[in-house]
């Protein structure tokens, strides 16, 4: 079925055809209407579901672990500070092995008050170990929202993952989305470890050092092999539904002298640019991130970059930029670019092509250096 | 007489100080609410008390949870037994910090949404597994280790902030009465939605003084009216037995403060308010027993 939705709207179909046990949320700008939407869902008796409105997304968070503990299938959206305040219990989460499932619209972070993109909420959360992904348009939105129960909860993985979308650049923007019919390719969710009280056992108690090591390992190992559960999964999806999905997305790559390298919807604006580019003859490329944990293996090595960065670590650098120079020995050109919403178009996009230094930062719209 | 179980769910060799009232108390918890039942713990002296990984020494699945975080943990787990139509006693048991300092807002929360839950409070009046530091139900005049003279604020009376979200059951309950204790978890669990029961446990280390005292400390607490023992359920209010004779005629507050040496730095005046405070406490109880809320 075709519809003209939101990526808001992305998000709560997806989770309706899911299917949760136990949803438990708090709302936030610009995340509110996805929950509205759910609670809306189970009001109408589309969905079976037990809502909790939590008083704070902490709460949130130690709610769906408390439910997923018990094998229920669980979810919960947020944004922004919200996210930060989860932050104890997303460590908790991924620590415990519960793989809830979230949508995060990302949003700038106070002060001053903003509601406007920026990837540093979901950036704040890098080490928590949760599967992070990142989407472009709503239609992705709806497919990886679909795929995201089906990876956390595969047995190989049972880590929590989370769902990024651009504030209102994709959380309120209509786009066509197809909806589909998943049949079984969401299958039931068993927990291996959930509570028994016919095998009562403590869950997170006082663990000395060679344990708790052992627990963390086990973590990068499930991590680890989590790429292999995304591929198949997102192979399965274009199998049987027709849209194909990567931990990146390549636009004229092949040829390509110099590269677009973004997250989210600047990786889809950077597709437009690279088109403006090659008409006025410069063999341009553009790279989007879609997976930021587990990183993508990136085979950029002397490869001609910029990249577009809307999150920024004070003291370090570019994230984005960062990673790919850690993980690729590249030298990319560092734009920041979007934070706090500003608006970036193609042209800029061609601009920071055109004005490239090679190992240099660059912040958009900043007139003194920085 | 009521039959208390012979069936443990609480194994010897817990992590417990020598003389702990609070896993006393959670002995008679469990044989309360027997095998169907999820505790949530965070961080509190249960957490050590537990034991370490991989052994347990509780008999029942035990879940661990950051500090501010069981009320809601709690919270997921009743709805998801709910959406499962099982029955199961999900039970959260807290310190004091846990309830009524860090884990104030999920507690409240849980009551407001009358989410299925048993949140016991165990108070031993301080952040006791960190070393007895000051909590907001450190008494008046106590000495802790962050306020070594004497605890200038008095308790936080969260039974009053809890009677503000009406739930449907609470009670207070102290080590020294085990029996009363088990009856007040029996009656909880067996009533629908956020039921509350308060627990003083006497903590030798952190009141300091000697261990084997910790019954006859609890039961001076109850005789001098310190505290007091009561249920209410559905907004009536019950005073239990062992609280009706100091209700009456209460021991001098001083007999239960001299015991313990976190209160020999305590002032005349600070006795005076404790006293004035249980006074002000009794007369209100019995205000309300004499014309019971309508």
């Amino acid at each position: 079925m075709h519809l003209i939705a939101t990526g808001n709207k992305g998000v709560a179909e997806a989770v309706l055809q899911a299917q949760p046990d136990v949803v438990a949320a708090y709302p936030i700008t610009p995340q509110t209407e996805i929950v509205e939407q759910i609670a809306a869902f189970i009001s109408e008796k589309r969905l079976d579901c037990q809502y909790i409105p939590v008083e704070s997304e902490h709460s949130a968070m130690a709610a769906c672990i408390g439910a997923s503990a018990t094998g229920a299938r669980t979810f919960t959206a947020t944004s922004s500070h919200g996210l930060l305040y989860m932050h104890e219990m997303l460590h908790w989460a991924a620590g415990a092995r519960v793989p809830v499932v979230m949508a995060n619209v990302n949003r700038a972070l106070g002060p001053g008050w903003n509601v406007w993109a920026e990837h540093t909420d979901a950036f704040s959360q890098r080490d928590t170990g949760w599967l992070q992904v990142f989407a472009s348009t709503v239609q992705e939105v709806y497919d990886t929202m679909l795929m995201a129960f089906r990876i956390a909860e595969d047995e190989k993985v049972l880590l929590p993952m989370m769902v990024n979308l651009d504030g209102f650049s994709l959380s309120h923007t209509m786009q066509p989305m197809e909806k589909i019919e998943t049949g079984t390719f969401i299958p039931p969710f068993s927990l291996p470890h959930a509570i028994d009280t016919l095998h009562p056992v403590a869950y997170g108690p006082l663990t000395g050092p060679d344990e708790y090591f052992r627990f963390r390992a086990d973590m990068e190992r499930s991590m680890r092999s989590s790429r292999l559960v995304i591929r198949d999964t997102e192979a399965e999806f274009a199998r049987l539904f027709g849209r194909t999905y990567r931990e990146t997305e390549e636009y004229q790559v092949e040829d390509a002298d110099v590269l677009l390298v973004a997250m989210g919807t600047f990786g889809k604006e950077a597709e437009v640019a690279v088109d403006k580019l090659r008409k006025e003859g410069i063999k341009a490329g553009s790279l989007r991130v879609r997976w930021f944990r587990p990183f993508p293996r990136l085979d950029l090595a002397g490869r001609d970059i910029v990249v577009i960065d809307r999150g920024y670590s004070f003291g370090f650098g570019g994230v984005l930029s960062m990673s790919i120079r850690a993980t690729s020995r590249a030298e990319p050109y560092s734009v920041i670019a979007g934070l706090g919403g500003q608006e970036v178009t193609y042209h800029d996009m061609a601009d920071f092509v055109r004005d490239r230094k090679p190992g240099k930062e660059y912040w958009f719209g900043v007139k003194d250096d920085v | 007489m009521t039959e208390i179980p012979k069936e443990e769910f609480i194994l010897k060799c817990t992590s417990a100080c020598a003389g702990c009232s609070s896993s006393l108390s959670l002995r008679y918890v469990l044989k309360a609410a027997g095998p169907e039942t999820v505790l949530v713990i965070p961080a509190c002296c249960t957490s050590v008390i537990q034991g370490v990984y991989p052994r347990t020494a509780l008999r029942v699945p035990v879940y661990n949870i950051a500090f501010a975080a069981a009320a809601a943990c709690a919270s997921g787990m009743s709805a998801s037994y709910q959406k499962k139509g099982m029955k199961m006693n999900v039970i959260v048991y807290a310190g004091d910090g846990g309830t009524v300092d860090i884990g104030l807002q999920a507690l409240s929360g849980a009551f407001e949404r009358e989410t299925h839950f048993l949140h016991i409070c165990y108070d031993n009046e301080a952040y006791g597994n960190t070393g007895m530091q000051r909590s907001g139900s450190t008494p008046l005049g106590a000495i802790t280790s962050t306020t070594p003279s004497g605890k200038i604020h008095p308790k936080k009376d969260i039974d009053q902030i809890v009677e503000a979200h009406r739930p449907p059951y609470m009670a207070t309950a102290c080590s020294a009465y085990p029996l009363d204790l088990f009856q007040k978890v029996k009656t909880a669990l067996s009533i629908e939605g956020s039921k509350f029961i308060h627990l003083l446990s006497p903590c030798p280390p952190g009141w300091r003084y000697p261990t084997e005292k910790s019954i006859e400390v609890g039961k001076l607490a109850v005789k001098t009216g310190a505290w007091i023992l009561w249920e209410r359920e559905h907004g009536s209010l019950r005073i239990s037995g062992p609280s009706r004779a100091a209700m009456k005629t209460p021991l001098p507050l001083e007999e239960y403060l001299k015991i313990q040496g976190r209160f020999q730095a305590i002032t005349l005046e600070q006795v005076q308010e404790l006293q004035h405070s249980i006074t002000r406490t009794m007369e209100r109880i019995r205000c309300e027993l004499e014309k019971p809320c309508t």
